[in-house]
């Protein structure tokens, strides 16, 4: 019991710090600087388009994993939720190693596309998507293994084509879980970090995205740091409480019945 | 316009192996065992499961023949299926549900909520039509399962267990219901199930099917008149004993013997069905007319009601039926020895 009050302390005083010591009266001063508001404005830009190509790569792949039985399907499981558990600094030498404009695949883009991705806000786009898909994979794999397959049968004869199906059938059954997925992988792609930096440095407009000049005022500018901070919490903190049946209690079967 | 299958599929310990032909306008009830394999063959014509050999002919249309390397998907074959648990699609109304099958195959949307409601109405179901189908009780769903079939007119009708998930109450007015309904379909039809009564009153013909093949085929009065199988005995409820039959005299494989009848023309393998009620039992040896008795242990006994069923062990292994009044007389019990009796008239052979 005292354990479990000391770990609910341990994480509450952090944040009780960062309310007690922002400077609440500089506040809106902070949120409307030029350098905070082109960050933000940045930010919200590049988690947004790395949670579409999450969506758009993510769901075909997550049906893949879930319905096609195939040799070696765990392996490539784990090998598209690794960067979950990596290091986000490793993630991003890792797309360094190979999109950047020496990397093997990089150079061949910079020769015949001219695409270098390295510090430009692509690169961060990129370097987001690389950290947030895997969460959405992981929750719309969930739910289609949880939905009974039966009803696509139904579906099908009833004359339904594949596409037909999924899009009348299997995409309204698994919606919450693919909210639930989205909004986790854009949390994810907002608050990311090490990946980016690595990968797409740190250039005010281009790639300093919100955490990146959170961490540079922490130096020059400690109040904004604290303000900022307390703007990613809040994100943070709204996106597992509007989330907390669907994904944290594993409930996404239940609220596919209650659809 | 006809069903031609002959299926050959071996699918985890199913080994199945069976030939059928259902005309149009015709019901036709596989009655079976679970596992028997009669899902399995549903889901062949289907096309939910593709055969290993053997083919499906629908209407002249070949829709499955391996060795032409030939398979039609179910989303091209004229066909619908009620489901068992009737996978009615949950995010959508009773409406949207009926209206699908017409929208997957191109017909525009208001063409097919027009056609849609009005299988609704016909089921009684146009107040409900806008109700999400997890709002409605289980006959409604039924129902629904059935105009979501219905509307699209199919060339085959499937219907897997359609009243299995209902209870006992709803089950014998949606069983009259479905009657009227199967009668207006002008396609084959194909009905799954394990319940005699569904059987009865639905089907036109019936296939029994035990361990992936067909053991009788025929009326229902036909095939419980002279079952040929243990399931179809218990079904019916009578006891079925087979045996070598020559001079009147059925002699079974435990070594027991009866004298069946004065037909002296059966000769050879054969059936005897005799009813547990027709079988008399006392403690002292009878005299007089019987001219069949045997002494037996009693095995188990299995009350219902005021009657008794009474396993007898030994010669002639069959099941008696007593009043409790009798059994209570008789004073029985497990292990003690018995004698039966059974007149030749109570006994019906036939050849096996």
């Amino acid at each position: 019991m005292l354990a479990a009050l000391l770990a609910i302390a341990f994480f509450a005083l952090p944040l009780v710090g960062l309310i007690v010591r922002a400077p609440w009266t500089d506040a809106l001063d902070i949120l409307s600087e030029p350098t905070v508001r082109t960050a933000l404005r940045l930010s919200l830009q590049c988690s947004l388009y790395s949670t579409a190509l999450s969506l758009v790569f993510g769901v075909p792949l997550a049906w893949l994993l879930a319905r096609v039985p195939f040799p070696g399907r765990g392996a490539v499981r784990a090998l598209c939720t690794l960067s979950m558990v990596l290091p986000p600094v490793v993630g991003g030498v890792a797309l360094f190693a190979s999109l950047g404009r020496r990397g093997f695949l990089g150079q061949w883009l910079d020769r015949w596309f001219e695409l270098r991705l390295p510090f430009t806000t692509t690169g961060v786009v990129v370097a987001q998507t690389f950290v947030a898909m895997p969460f959405l994979v992981i929750t719309v794999e969930a739910a289609l293994r949880q939905h009974d397959h039966r009803i696509e049968e139904a579906a099908a004869t009833l004359g339904a084509s594949g596409w037909y199906t999924f899009r009348r059938v299997t995409l309204p059954a698994i919606r919450p879980a693919l909210v639930a997925g989205a909004v986790l992988a854009w949390s994810r792609a907002l608050g990311e970090f090490g990946a980016t930096i690595t990968f797409a440095g740190n250039f005010p407009g281009r790639t300093q995205t919100l955490p990146l000049a959170t961490y540079l005022s922490l130096e020059t500018n400690p109040d904004d740091a604290l303000i900022l901070s307390l703007l990613l919490i809040s994100v943070s903190f709204a996106v597992l409480f509007g989330l907390r049946d669907r994904w944290l209690g594993g409930e996404v079967a239940s609220t596919e019945t209650r659809t | 316009m006809s069903l031609d299958l002959a299926a050959r599929l071996r699918l985890g310990s199913l080994d199945l192996d069976v030939s059928l032909r259902v005309e149009a306008g015709e019901t036709v009830a596989l009655l079976g065992p679970n596992g028997a394999g009669k899902t399995t063959l549903l889901r062949i014509c289907a096309g939910l499961q593709p055969l290993d050999g053997g083919s499906l002919t629908l209407e002249g249309a070949v829709l499955d023949d391996p060795a032409a390397d030939r398979f039609l998907p179910p989303q091209q074959r004229p066909i619908a299926v009620v489901f068992q648990d009737y996978l009615l699609f949950p995010n959508l109304s009773a409406l949207e549900n009926v209206a699908f099958g017409l929208r997957a195959r191109g017909v525009g949307k208001d063409a097919a909520r027009a056609q849609a409601r009005a299988w609704l109405e016909r089921l009684e179901l146009g107040e409900l039509a806008r109700r999400r189908v997890t709002q409605l009780s289980g006959g409604q769903r039924q129902r629904v399962a059935l105009a979501r079939a219905l509307v699209t007119d199919p060339a085959l009708l499937l219907l897997d267990e359609p009243l299995a998930a209902l209870d006992a109450g709803t089950r014998n007015s949606v069983r009259r219901e479905l009657r009227q309904h199967l009668a207006g379909v002008r396609g084959v039809r194909l009905l799954v199930t394990h319940d005699p009564l569904d059987a009865h009153a639905l089907a036109d013909r019936v296939i029994v099917v035990e361990e992936g093949r067909i053991t009788q085929q025929g009326t229902l009065a036909e095939i419980t008149a002279h079952p040929r199988s243990r399931y179809v005995a218990e079904l019916v409820g009578v006891n079925l004993l087979d045996g070598q039959v020559g001079d009147g005299v059925l002699t079974v494989a435990a070594g027991g013997r009866l004298v069946v009848a004065d037909d002296r023309h059966l000769r050879g393998q054969a059936f005897a069905a005799l009813r547990p009620q027709a079988i008399a039992l006392h403690t002292h040896r009878p005299e007089g007319s019987p001219r069949n008795v045997w002494s037996a242990t009693i095995g188990e006994l299995d009350r219902h009601a005021d009657r008794v069923r009474v396993r007898l062990d030994g010669p002639l292994p069959v099941t008696a039926e007593i009043t409790a009044a009798a059994l209570a007389e008789l004073g029985l019990h497990p292990g003690d020895t018995v004698w039966a009796s059974v007149k030749a008239t109570d006994i019906t052979t036939y050849e096996a």
